[in-house]
This record gives C-alpha cells, structure tokens and sequence, in this order.
C-alpha cells in the first residue's frame, strides 16, 4: 500500500503529542490511527490492534443519549464530519469496557489536504463538561 | 546530447538558504538548488535556484526544455528569471510545480518575476512558456516518467520519482520527514516521501542539519544527515547524496563530517555530500 498523504502523517505526529484521546480515519471512517490516550476507551493500543475497519471499531462504543436511547450513526460527529466534510461536535454517552456509562464530548473535523482534497477525518474525545 | 538509454544527472546547486562564494566552499560549491537530468535530447531541469545560470543545453537544438520545481522557497527559484532560455523566442518552456489552494503558479512566480524584485515581465519573456501545476501526479516528458508527490516542508511542496528505462532518480533537496514527537516513523506507511524514494538508485535529499544541529531547527523543513541516511537505508535506496548544505558549512567542514559519519555509521548504505560539477550516469551498470 502506499504511504499516506503527508497531511495526514502529520497530524498522527500532532495526535502522538496531545494528552488528550484522539482517532484518524481514513475517508471510509476505517480507522488508520489513535494515540496513546485512545487506549483506555478501545481497551487495546495501536501497536497491538493496527487499524481497524469501520464495522469493527465502531460498534465498540454503543453511543446513547442521557435516557439511555441509542443515537443512531447518522448523528454522531464522525459520521456526519466523513459525509459532510465539515466539522461537529456532540456531547453524549458512551458504554465504557467496563459497562458503565460515561458522558464525553466528541470533536471532529476534516482533513482537507493542500489541493482542496478530502483525505480522512480526525476525532478528538474530552471528558464531559457540557462544552 | 547525452548517450541513449543512460539518463545523465549533473548536478549544478547544492546550497540550501541562499547562494555563497569563496575559497572555502570552492569544493561543494555555493550555488543554491538546481539539478539536470540528460537522455536522448531532453531535459529536466530540477529547480530554479542560483545553479541554474551553469546550466547549457546538451545541444542548442533542443526545443523543449522542462523546469520541475519542487517549491517556491527563494533558494530554488532566484535563478529562475537569468535562465537563457526564458528570452530565446525558439524555445518551448514548461514549468511544472506544486498547485496551492489559494493562487494559480503563474501568479505566485510573478510575485518574483515582477517590479520591482525582476525588471521583466513574464508576459514580456519571448519564449512559449507553459504552466503545470501539480500535486499527487504521474506524468510523462520523452523518455522519462515522472512521479510526484507532498512531502513535508512548509507550504507546498513536492518530490520528484523520475524513472527511465534503467533506473531510478529521485529528487527530494527540501525534507524534514522526523517532524514530530516521533521522529522518522520507519513505517513504510507513515512515512513522508517512502514511495518516492524506495528502491530508488540514486536519491538527492536534504541533509543540511547535523543531529544536533536538528534538535534546534525542528520545524524549519530539513533534515539531519542521520536522518536522510536512515530514511534511505530503510526505503533501499542504493546510493544517496546528502544536499542543501548549510550556507555556513565550509568544505573542510563537509568533508569532516563526512568521514564522522562514515566511522559513526558503520559501512552501511553509500552516501556522500553532493559537490557542483558531479555528474552521474544512471544505468550504465543497472
């Protein structure tokens, strides 16, 4: 396979800076990269896993809204970001490893490279603060 | 005109940043980026930088001539407006380089090619100039087929996989592939400039900064010389020359680390400094 577009390699180098869980996927939404944060919401770590298609890593998180309803794909951030190509951003729940619930904040936006070409897109998590 | 089926690269700028004389870099040379390659009566002309005036046509009948440059930085373009053959109205000049989100080629080199930097005009140039712009591409010129690619410097900016029926050239003078808090990611993946250069017989690539030197120049778009040494030894380059010396870098310097490099790095891949006036015969022995 060929090496990956330089826009995309740098921003694996910026999310291998930040202390903050950050996902890379590719224009299908098939994950080419997280860093090290990431780890604790996959329960693995990029070195074990590699990238993962999009029917694998996506049904890792069972998103729902505060009454427990599930939010359907088409409203989650990523989803909309891989279709759109523009960024969003969503305060929901996510079924954590463990089982529990836990309320996070998902930002994402398009990677547009140089030429005006959509090349992937990045997701960043926060915990909550209702931003 | 060159031997059929061998592609000549001569190289005619080394320097990085911006062009310097004297007795103490008489050897390397002190012209900035420029770089021909010859086969079969055409030509490549691999960046505008001040090596361009050495430049002669390998015969004065050629036609077409082909500028690739691989960014718009000063140090690869300054030469550009005293090329002979912009003002000879027989000549057929095309000038490929990387397209922008924001302004067209044509636009962004007249800011140079313009009062008050430039006196002339480039509507006023006699020759029949043409415009390329572009990006992830695949093109032809003669005998030669020409990949492109980004790699990572600031602004746009390509490297150049030029292959003929016998071997492999390509050309990255302006690099810094360990941006980042990992460094050079030996992942052929992840890696900025891998297709361009694997298995490449001769690569020509930034080496401006010492290991050292590179710890306070992250982000400036360059390369250590370990770096480019490692990036050639993993990609299977068979012969690499170190280019864009540092403008402060005296011969006795370059040579000095050289031989530093040689001893600290084992007998590993070839590499040596890229010097004015060198001249390679690529396929003579592929």
């Amino acid at each position: 396979m060929a090496s990956y577009e330089i826009e995309i390699i740098l921003n694996r180098q910026l999310a291998d800076c930040l202390s903050i869980p950050v996902f890379i996927t590719d224009t299908k939404g098939n994950l080419i990269f997280y860093n090290e944060p990431t780890n604790k919401i996959l329960g693995t770590s990029f070195e074990e896993s590699g990238e993962m298609k999009v029917e694998e890593w996506s049904t890792m998180f069972k998103p729902h809204d505060g009454e427990g309803n599930p939010v359907p794909p088409e409203e989650l951030p990523l989803v909309k970001t891989l279709n759109e190509q523009l960024p969003y951003h969503k305060t929901f729940w996510i079924e954590s490893l463990r089982g529990v619930s836990e309320k996070i904040s998902l930002t994402s936006y398009p990677i547009i490279g140089q030429t005006g070409k959509f090349l992937g897109a990045v997701a960043i998590f926060w915990e909550s603060k209702d931003l | 005109m060159g031997i059929k089926g061998l592609m000549k690269i001569s190289i005619k700028g080394v320097r990085g940043s911006i062009p310097i004389s004297g007795p103490e870099t008489s050897l390397y040379g002190g012209n900035t980026s420029c770089v021909t390659v010859v086969e079969d009566g055409w030509i490549l002309v691999l960046d505008g930088g001040t090596g361009i005036q050495r430049v002669t046509l390998p015969d004065s009948s050629i036609k077409r001539i082909d500028i690739l440059l691989t960014h718009l930085h000063f140090d690869h373009l300054q030469g550009l407006g005293f090329f002979a053959p912009l003002f000879d109205p027989s000549k057929e000049v095309h000038i490929w380089a990387p397209a922008s989100a924001t302004q067209d080629l044509r636009t962004r080199i007249s800011r140079y090619l313009s009062p008050p930097l430039f006196p002339v005009l480039i509507r006023d140039l006699p020759c029949q100039l043409s415009w390329h712009e572009i990006s992830r591409s695949y093109f032809e010129i003669g005998p030669f087929n020409i990949t492109s690619r980004s790699v990572i410097h600031p602004g746009p900016t390509l490297g150049y996989r030029i292959r003929h029926k016998k071997a492999v050239f390509t050309y990255i003078p302006d690099h810094e592939p360990a941006l980042g808090p990992s460094g050079l990611l030996l992942d052929k993946k992840w890696l900025s400039g891998f297709d361009l250069i694997s298995d490449a017989d001769v690569l020509i690539h930034d080496g401006q900064y010492t290991a050292t030197e590179y710890q306070e120049k992250i982000g400036w778009g360059h390369s250590s010389m370990e770096d480019a040494i490692k990036l050639a030894e993993f990609a299977g380059v068979k012969r690499l020359l170190l280019t864009h010396h540092d403008p402060a870098r005296t011969d006795s310097e370059l040579t000095e680390l050289h031989e530093k490099l040689i001893h600290s790095l084992g007998n590993g891949m070839e590499f040596e400094f890229a010097k004015e006036g060198m001249e390679i015969d690529l396929g003579r022995d592929i």
